[in-house]
């Protein structure tokens, strides 16, 4: 009996030592080359996922762990790119390499922001108490290889400080060029006391991306995050978000996600500080058999916390919409407010929606709730609009963006909702019925 | 060892059910005496001559032996599950007797008499009323005594065997066989061969597995075509025996039209060892039929530090195999100290329904792992989960439940409530919900909170002079109270008693 598991164990971690090898991280300072041995042997211990995982119950990471991208066809677009009309600060990654040349000079107040590969390449840095030390606080109770992997061989992505607050959003644009890239992004913002500061992140990274993003919010620091996957039709990613919250800290994130063969996006939350505040939010539509997977766990391990994961996907198709949500309340995590909701909505036979909203809870005196709904339109709501004159396809598409809308109540300024909303709108009425 | 907490003489009547739960709030678990009988036992541990042994003991066909064989050579092969929200030490299975029989039932009493004095007095405690008392006790002739205004028909278990089923002539008549499954494999092999492991393969998991190679006895329903069962039928399930484990099977069988309502009960003395209790409960609904099965679990949960109490590991499904058959589970979980339980529907025939009510209550140290699973398969089936969860003490409780509807589940429904309660600081309360849908005319809503015993209701109580722990009993009534409802009239009333006795001490 022990022998099977061991046997199915080595083959696992057999195929991530396959993958890497000590002499394949990439060069670096001391500091960093340290953190990447680590993270390398912690994923030989680990293994990578199988679709025996538990965790991976509703998606197969095959795709994701296998040696070799599939190569992924670009999607020739008019569209111009999210967030063009916003004032920020871009930076721009081609297949996942940062171009200085398209982007702005990394000069703002209040904000330090370094490449990775220009802070890994120094023998000494402040992210070294940092950089994947949030990667490594994630990986309990649940491994997250992928996140490991990453931070072994990811050479590329932002290291930021945040010192006050910053005026202009920073903005990863990434664009792809290349139909076989395989990804690695790693970006790390350290919001200090005070901070608060805006992420954007949109555009196709890559054939395949795997990206971690460590956000460590400070007492009273606020970030902010929307991000836009991109809507190439093949493109396959895996990506991460990390974060740790101080006193009556603010963190935000909201996700759009469109189309997409493969899209895994797994959000990683701890409130350690009172009075602190986290959201996570996203949209996703798919028309195709494309497949979005959100997984979300947070934790609360401080007083008077409060926890708000709201999601809604619109499938057909063949389109697969997973949410996996978790809320943890430690033993003396009093006063909690935990809110959860995972909504789908079917729009054809040929579309599913699987969903696993957990709690486990350990302290008394607190609030969870967490709802799960999945159905299709609303027959009576579409009569009523077909009363009043409205036609049925137009009615339909209405229906559907009402269904989102809440989703992106989440975001907190307006021109960015108005953006995410704007991209919505257009994918409905592209892919009406 | 007898324990004498319990002096109340058991009277004559149906009362009796009202009597003991009036009585019961404010006691401990009642039911830990244990009865010095004397028994006889298998060799310790488990092996193919083990099960051997306990197939020729029921005197059993071949084809069922190697039934048994076949099992437990799988078992042989498998894992214990290490999924659920529950921690104990690992369990030692060659350290239990896997079938023990009181002596006294080698040959039959004849007359009350002649009844082991023993075991006549454990029926008494555990509140079976005396005409059925006659008949448990394995009495000839007791069947004979006429019914009352509203029976029960009751098989019951102990340890390793059935030492009685009663009222057997009545349902007879209405052409219900209610018999113990050792007496069924024997006398209706035609109905055992092409049902048992129809829902509950041998194979399905480590638990089940092992009951299909070493289950000792159980009850066998089947109703026929058309017929409304005259009366609730009902197993009372005890452990007596140290370091014995119980695997009884029940199979359950509604034909077509049919309809019947089942009670279970269960409990064992308080001990110091965990005892082991690995049951497997197979319902076959075909169309137009109903089963109500109700469950009052009240196993000895362990002390107040968590020491002994049974570990529950059950293996409950209902297979809706006719169109328009329908299954309702009730269980008032209060007892064992580990349970592991999820009785599960299978919506297979279109416009099938499934029910699952369920209050589990942990107190001190114990850990329940309980749900449900609704497995839509047919055409406009319907699903309904309540399921209430409080915890007090150390206790962890978990709701694990899945809700699935398949491709060719068009227009099919699942309505999910779970509940959770915490009573005070130091337990836990968890709820891990699987929802997958796969077509778009079904509809699945699923709510959940976890909230604290609202202190301004609390005070509203207590200011009324009511005393805070009885305050605190009528709180959680009300809020179990959905789940209660759902019982027979029989278990409504020691279900409430129950609620009372598990909280007992919690505030604080």
């Amino acid at each position: 009996m022990a022998l099977a598991r061991k046997a199915l164990f080595e083959a696992k971690t057999a195929d991530a030592v396959a993958r890497v090898g000590i002499a394949d991280l990439p060069r670096g300072g001391k500091w960093i080359s340290e953190i990447r041995q680590t993270a390398l042997m912690r994923l030989h211990a680990q293994g990578m996922p199988g679709r025996r995982d538990e965790y991976w119950k509703f998606t197969r990471p095959d795709d994701l762990a296998s040696r070799d991208s599939i190569p992924a066809k670009l999607l020739v677009t008019d569209e111009k790119p999210m967030f063009t009309d916003i004032d920020r600060l871009r930076l721009v990654f081609v297949d996942g390499v940062f171009d200085a040349e398209q982007s702005d000079p990394l000069v703002e107040e209040n904000l330090e922001i370094e490449t990775l590969a220009e802070a890994g390449a120094r023998d000494i840095h402040w992210a070294r108490d940092l950089y994947g030390v949030l990667v490594q606080r994630g990986q309990s109770p649940v491994d997250r290889p992928f996140a490991t992997l990453n931070t072994a061989i990811a050479a590329e992505g932002v290291v930021i400080r945040v010192t006050g607050k910053v005026a202009r959003p920073v903005s990863l644009h990434y664009k792809r060029k290349n139909a076989h890239s395989d990804a690695w992004l790693h970006n790390l913002i350290k919001v200090e006391i005070g901070g608060d500061v805006t992420l954007l992140e949109n555009g196709p990274a890559a054939a395949r991306i795997n990206t971690v993003l460590e956000v460590d919010v400070a007492d009273g620091g606020a970030f902010h995050h929307v991000r836009a996957q991109g809507r190439d039709h093949e493109r396959r990613a895996t990506t991460h978000i990390f974060a740790r919250l101080g006193t009556e800290s603010t963190f935000k994130s909201f996700t759009l996600t469109v189309n997409g063969a493969l899209t895994r996006n797994e959000c990683v939350i701890e409130l350690l500080g009172d009075d602190a505040h986290a959201t996570v939010a996203g949209a996703s539509v798919g028309d195709g058999v494309f497949h979005q997977d959100d997984t979300v766990f947070i934790t609360h391990d401080a007083i008077n916390c409060e926890s708000r994961q709201v999601f809604k996907k619109v499938l057909r198709n063949g389109a697969t919409g997973v949410f996996q949500g978790k809320i943890l309340v430690k033993a003396g995590a009093q006063k909690t407010d935990g809110y959860q909701i995972s909504q789908g909505l079917l729009l054809d036979d040929d579309s599913q929606f699987l969903a696993k909203p957990e709690l486990e809870i350990y302290a008394d005196d607190v609030a969870c709730s967490h709802g799960s709904t999945v159905g299709a339109i609303d027959e009576n709501a579409l009569f009523y609009l077909m009363s009043r004159g409205i036609p049925r396809a137009l009615a339909q598409n209405m229906l559907v963006l009402s269904f989102l809308a809440a989703a992106l109540e989440e975001i907190e300024a307006d021109p960015l909702r108005d953006d995410i909303r704007d991209r919505l709108e257009r994918w409905v009425e592209r892919h009406h019925a | 060892m007898t324990e004498s907490a319990d002096k109340v003489q058991v009277k004559e009547g149906v009362d009796q059910d009202t009597v003991d739960a009036v009585q019961s709030v404010g006691e401990k678990y009642k039911y830990g005496f244990s009865t010095d009988i004397e028994m006889d036992f298998a060799p310790l541990g488990v092996n193919e001559d083990i099960v051997r042994l306990i197939s020729a003991k029921n005197e059993e066909p071949e084809w069922m032996t190697e039934w048994r064989l076949a099992a437990f050579r799988r078992w042989q092969q498998m894992e214990e599950p290490d999924w659920a929200m529950v921690n104990y030490p690992e369990i030692d299975f060659q350290d239990i007797y896997y079938y023990a029989k009181p002596k006294s039932m080698n040959i039959k009493p004849k007359s009350l008499d002649d009844v082991d004095p023993e075991l006549l007095k454990t029926y008494a405690k555990l509140g079976i009323p005396l005409k059925e008392q006659m008949i448990l006790a394995g009495v000839e002739g007791a069947d004979g005594v006429p019914a009352e205004a509203r029976n029960v028909a009751v098989d019951a278990v102990f340890d390793s065997v059935s030492v009685g089923t009663t009222f057997k002539k009545e349902l007879a008549k209405a052409g219900v066989i209610f018999c113990p499954i050792s007496e069924a494999i024997r006398e209706h092999p035609e109905l055992v061969k092409k049902y048992l492991g129809s829902v509950v393969p041998q194979s399905d998991n480590f638990y089940a597995t092992l009951n299909s190679a070493v289950f000792s006895d159980g009850s066998f329903v089947y109703i026929p075509p058309g017929v409304r069962c005259p009366m609730e039928l009902s197993t009372y399930f005890r452990i007596n025996a140290e370091n014995t484990g119980q695997f009884e099977r029940t199979l359950i069988i509604a034909d077509k039209g049919s309809h019947v309502s089942y009670l279970e009960g269960c409990t064992a003395p308080k001990r110091d060892e965990n005892q082991l209790h690995a049951a497997v409960v197979e319902l076959v609904i075909l169309e137009d039929a109903e089963v109500k099965y109700s469950t009052v679990q009240n196993w000895y949960p362990g002390d107040e530090d968590g020491k002994g109490g049974i570990y529950n590991f059950v293996t409950k499904r209902a297979d809706c195999r006719g169109d328009r058959s329908k299954v309702m589970w009730t269980q008032v979980e209060t007892g064992s100290a580990v349970t592991w339980k999820y009785p599960s529907c299978i919506l297979r025939g279109d416009d099938s329904s499934g029910e699952f009510y369920s209050i589990a209550i942990a107190n001190n140290y114990q850990q329940a792992d309980t749900g449900t699973k609704m497995v839509h398969l047919g055409k406009n089936t319907k699903s309904r989960i309540v399921s209430k969860g409080i915890s007090a003490g150390r206790a962890q409780n978990t709701y694990r439940g899945l809700v699935s509807m398949h491709p060719k589940a068009k227009n099919s429904r699942n309505y999910t409530q779970c509940d959770s309660l915490l009573i005070g600081d130091k337990c836990g309360a968890h709820t891990v919900p699987y929802i997958e849908v796969k077509n778009n005319s079904s509809r699945v809503e699923h709510e959940a909170t976890t909230s604290k015993v609202d202190d301004d209701q609390l005070f509203y109580c207590r200011q009324r002079g009511i005393p805070e722990e009885a305050a605190l009993a009528l709180i959680v009534n009300g809020f179990a109270k959905e789940v209660l409802q759902a019982l027979p009239m029989e278990f409504a009333m020691e279900a409430q008693a129950l609620v009372a006795i598990s909280l007992e001490g919690s505030v604080g």
